[in-house]
């Protein structure tokens, strides 16, 4: 979880990622950031997110994050 | 049959009549009859196009989700007996196996889409090189049938059919469901382009008349007849005389032809939708709005978020995601990084999906090189915005200006003029023409020529120019108030008197100022012809 909080934490520094789970709803991550996150979540776990899992609820928080690459983990 | 004759008003009416006559559950397979009389008005050859299409989709869609619900069945049956490394290996083969599937439905149909559309195109191209080699020989271009409304239908289709392969929801049983979804008619000619998982809860079910709804469609289709009769419509005689004659109309009138055309294809193509969306709320289904006041944007890429928006969500889902993070782009990310530092390796995969998307975007519209052009500017102009983020925050952080109103003032007034800017390429249909035109309005606008006479010239009067600036003025303000809620909404709150007048005003507008009269052929919505 901490090293997904990195990732986020760089792209934007000034948002609260530990308590924000609205982060596409509210528009604070955009297409550029997700494609970012992928690259750097699949350096950094060794999971491969497909374009399929890019839906607003695998992306609005850290939390959901972290969920998604322990899914992945699991199926690999 | 045009959205604007008298045919199809006839058509729609008698529609509404019959939906709610038929028992509820055979109102789709009307719908269903209905979309296939409107597209065999535009000839019955155009069918066998659309059929193709359908039934193909339906076919391998329902192949595809049957190797899902296989696989779901089989690892549940087996999955104590299988290590990990065999369910992974299951895995895989059925996905190779769906994967041919979608490979052969969107060959197939991009294939026709692209034979159809680009063929001639791609001929131009070839003859252009011939001629540049020295070459007498030029290749005849082909005799094609652009069956109407293709690239919606292909769209609309394709989505479905990837989003079986993702197991986003499983594939539609009925022949003659899939069928009204991909022939609905009041989305066929124009958009949007619409979702299969958006749409079948209100396509399929059935239907009570509500008074209300019926009475909000209505209206909404009331509106889209007043933006493209009476502004679009009257817009279009300015833009074409202008558009038409450069020699005259250079300097300060390709400026002004640029503001026309900006105004005439927001009216066209918001009214084309405010009536689809209209017939579809009077008929009790939910389609999705594809406008959110994109004119109010801060700057290109929120435009984009806010103009045609089911063809942006579209080229985001379909196109630059699946490019931006497959495999071959995460190494080359990877590789970048390495050898050219972290900043250009986390970029070059959005950038290189972003030019991917706007290139396809560009060829989308039309098939020409204006088009092309048009696309890749709109996709450089958003790189160059974002790698001026850190400029723009730092310049926000020191004048303090980012939220005041004349700051957000200038916004809107840069991204009305950058896109129509780049709408010339749309509206001279020239590159090197549009260029050379956009020096004449930079280098030698003269703006004193707007006084002598020409104004007149350009097929409006006095009256008609009376007629836009009212009608402007109607628009932005329904604009503006839309932004605190449906105006629709807010209207029905209002004493009957008030809501009447307002709609008989507009009714009464539309069917006086409106451009047309006996025997009149309103023009094509743009959009009908991408």
């Amino acid at each position: 979880m901490d090293e997904i909080l990195a990732i986020l934490q760089d792209l934007h520094p000034d948002v609260d990622f530990e308590t924000c789970d609205t982060l596409i709803d509210d528009g604070i991550l955009d297409s550029f950031d997700i494609v970012t996150i992928i690259a750097e979540i699949s350096d950094a776990f060794d999971v491969k997110i497909g374009a399929e899992q890019i839906v607003p609820e695998n992306f609005n928080s850290a939390e959901a994050l972290w969920d998604l690459v322990r899914r992945l983990e699991d199926e690999d | 049959m045009l959205f604007t004759s008298y045919t199809f008003i006839g058509f729609v009416f008698l529609l509404f009549a019959l939906y709610y006559t038929v028992p509820a559950r055979w109102q789709w397979r009307l719908l269903l009859a209905a979309g296939y009389v409107f597209y065999l008005a535009s000839g019955w050859k155009n069918c066998v196009f659309i059929l193709v299409t359908t039934v193909s989709t339906y076919v391998l869609a329902r192949r595809i989700g049957a190797y899902h619900m296989q696989q779901e069945s089989y690892l549940k049956e087996h999955k104590k007996e299988m290590s990990r490394e065999q369910r992974k290996d299951y895995k895989a083969g059925i996905k190779r196996r769906q994967r041919r599937l979608l490979l052969a439905g969107l060959l197939l149909n991009f294939g026709i889409l692209a034979v159809l559309k680009y063929t001639n195109f791609a001929i131009h191209n070839v003859n252009l090189l011939l001629s540049a080699a020295g070459s007498a020989r030029q290749v005849p271009t082909a005799d094609l049938l652009l069956p109407l409304g293709i690239s919606f239908y292909t769209f609309i289709t394709m989505g479905y059919l990837i989003d079986v392969y993702r197991a986003k929801y499983p594939a539609e049983q009925s022949l003659g469901k899939l069928a009204l979804f991909v022939s609905f008619f009041p989305q066929l000619v124009q958009g949007p382009i619409n979702r299969f998982d958006d749409m079948k809860e209100t396509l399929f079910s059935p239907h009570k008349p509500d008074r209300q709804e019926i009475a909000f469609g209505l209206e909404r289709m009331l509106w889209g007849y007043f933006k493209k009769l009476v502004i679009a419509d009257r817009m279009l005689t300015g833009v074409t005389a202008i558009v038409g004659d450069p020699q005259t109309y250079g300097g300060i009138y390709v400026f002004v032809g640029m503001m026309f055309y900006a105004l005439q294809l927001y009216a066209d193509f918001t009214g084309g939708i405010d009536i689809t969306i209209g017939i579809a709320q009077v008929l009790g289904i939910r389609v999705k709005e594809n406008f959110l006041r994109p004119y109010f944007s801060k700057n290109i890429a929120e435009y984009w978020r806010r103009w045609h928006i089911s063809l942006g969500s579209w080229f985001t889902e379909y196109i630059f995601y699946p490019v931006s993070v497959c495999q071959p782009m995460l190494n080359l990310s990877r590789f970048s990084r390495k050898h050219l530092g972290d900043y250009v390796g986390k970029r070059m995969p959005v950038y290189m999906a972003s030019l991917a998307v706007w290139f396809t975007t560009g060829i989308w519209h039309g098939a020409s090189w204006n088009f092309v052009v048009w696309g890749l500017l709109n996709g450089l102009i958003i790189i160059l915005s974002q790698e001026c983020e850190p400029l723009y925050a730092r310049f926000h952080r020191r004048f303090h200006v980012d939220g005041t109103f004349g700051y957000r003032l200038f916004q809107v007034v840069r991204t009305v003029l950058l896109m129509s800017s780049l709408r010339m390429l749309d509206c001279y249909r020239d590159v090197p023409l549009t260029f050379r035109m956009f020096g004449d309005m930079l280098l030698h606008s003269r703006p004193s020529q707007l006084f002598d006479g020409r104004l007149m010239s350009l097929g409006l009067t006095a009256a008609d120019y009376g007629v836009l600036t009212a009608g402007t003025v109607v628009l932005v303000g329904a604009s503006l108030l839309g932004r605190k809620g449906s105006v629709r909404e807010m209207l029905s709150r209002k004493p009957a008197a008030v809501r009447w007048a307002a709609v008989y005003g507009l009714f009464l507008c539309t069917l006086v100022l409106g451009a047309y009269g006996v025997g009149y052929d309103s023009s094509q919505f743009i959009y009908n012809q991408f």
